[in-house]
């Protein structure tokens, strides 16, 4: 075990500490604010993972721009949730259901740093490898016929914007198809009306 | 009230450049550090909410108007897609970015991250617009 397991717990503990009090917090105004103290959390542990990437997506959309939506939201419709008036069994039921199927699933996977892992030994040779600047020329000699991989020091950029650029074409026609859905849905009606902002 | 209000202004003003700088530096510099245009164009939407925050949202849509973002968001999509369409039209496959010369793999990933920047930014701010602006004739925050 690393020196950085106590850190490991201790995140890990409070992020499940922060979900639980989410859950039972009937001001949603502070329960706003708690989600984004768990998005930091989130990307601390995204950082201790090695994925600095996701960290910081995790950071400026989880605590940044949704927490911001969220206030927005709650200036419309208000800071205390209601008393739920429903049973809260069936809820906890599938809710426990579904988590109890994804820990099923995880059981398949291989454990973490597995060096037989899919991850680490595909595509070949490893696309670090060829990509990364101390390594590529051993693959790639400067003027070899055939493709050029990109050159690029942080490989993450490189699988998203070179290796599976057509995905990451996908996402952001996502990103911008949720954009034009949400403006429909907030502004469209009034527009018709001739109310222009 | 009013102390309360330069406190801001004057917190928000030394805050604001140095967010959009990070937001450029994080665009610009996402194939040597972590980071990208998505991260870039959220930074960069972050301290426009910001402004809109403290100033009023009248100042931000005069800073940044509206229908340029719906424009711009789609202007994003389209640089993407149209660079992949660039690469086909020099023979290539779609978004092979060898197509552009000895660098082009540099170029493709910087064009094309550029353009996810500015579906993100724009995209991110016209959230915000259509949040805010459902508000009570759209008061500041």
């Amino acid at each position: 075990m690393s020196d950085t397991v106590l850190v490991d717990i201790l995140v890990l503990v409070l992020l499940v500490c922060t979900a639980l009090v989410i859950v039972r917090m009937r001001g949603i105004l502070a329960a706003v604010m708690l989600t984004g103290i768990y998005s930091f959390l989130g990307a601390s542990w995204m950082l201790i993972l090695d994925a600095p990437d996701v960290a910081f997506t995790e950071a400026a959309v989880g605590a940044g721009i949704s927490t911001v939506l969220m206030l927005g939201t709650i200036s419309l419709i208000g800071t205390q949730a209601k008393e739920p008036y429903r049973s809260p069994w069936l809820p906890l039921l599938i809710v426990t259901a579904t988590g109890a199927a994804l820990v099923y699933g995880t059981l398949d996977m291989p454990h973490y740093g597995d060096p037989e892992a899919p991850i680490q030994v595909y595509p070949r040779p490893g696309y670090v490898e060829l990509v990364h600047p101390d390594t590529r020329d051993a693959f790639h000699p400067p003027g070899k016929e055939g493709a050029h991989p990109p050159e690029m020091p942080n490989v993450v950029t490189a699988v998203l914007a070179s290796y599976r650029g057509y995905d990451t074409l996908g996402e952001t026609a996502v990103i911008f198809t949720a954009g034009v859905a949400v403006l429909l849905l907030l502004t469209g009606g009034r527009r018709r009306k001739g109310d222009r902002p | 009230m009013r102390e309360n209000r330069i406190l801001r202004i004057v917190a928000a003003k030394l805050l604001i450049p140095y967010i959009l700088l990070f937001g450029l530096y994080v665009q610009f510099h996402g194939d040597f550090g972590p980071g990208g245009g998505f991260q870039a164009g959220v930074i960069f939407a972050a301290g426009c909410i910001l402004y809109g925050l403290v100033f009023g949202l009248a100042a931000l849509r005069r800073a940044v108007s509206p229908v340029v973002l719906e424009v711009l968001g789609a202007v994003g999509v389209l640089v993407f897609a149209g660079t992949g369409v660039a690469t086909m039209a020099r023979g290539r496959n779609f978004l092979d970015y060898d197509a552009f010369g000895a660098h082009g793999q540099h170029w493709g990933i910087l064009v094309v991250e550029f353009g996810v920047g500015l579906a993100v930014t724009a995209v991110m701010l016209s959230m915000f617009f259509a949040f805010a602006g459902r508000g009570k004739g759209g008061a500041s925050g």
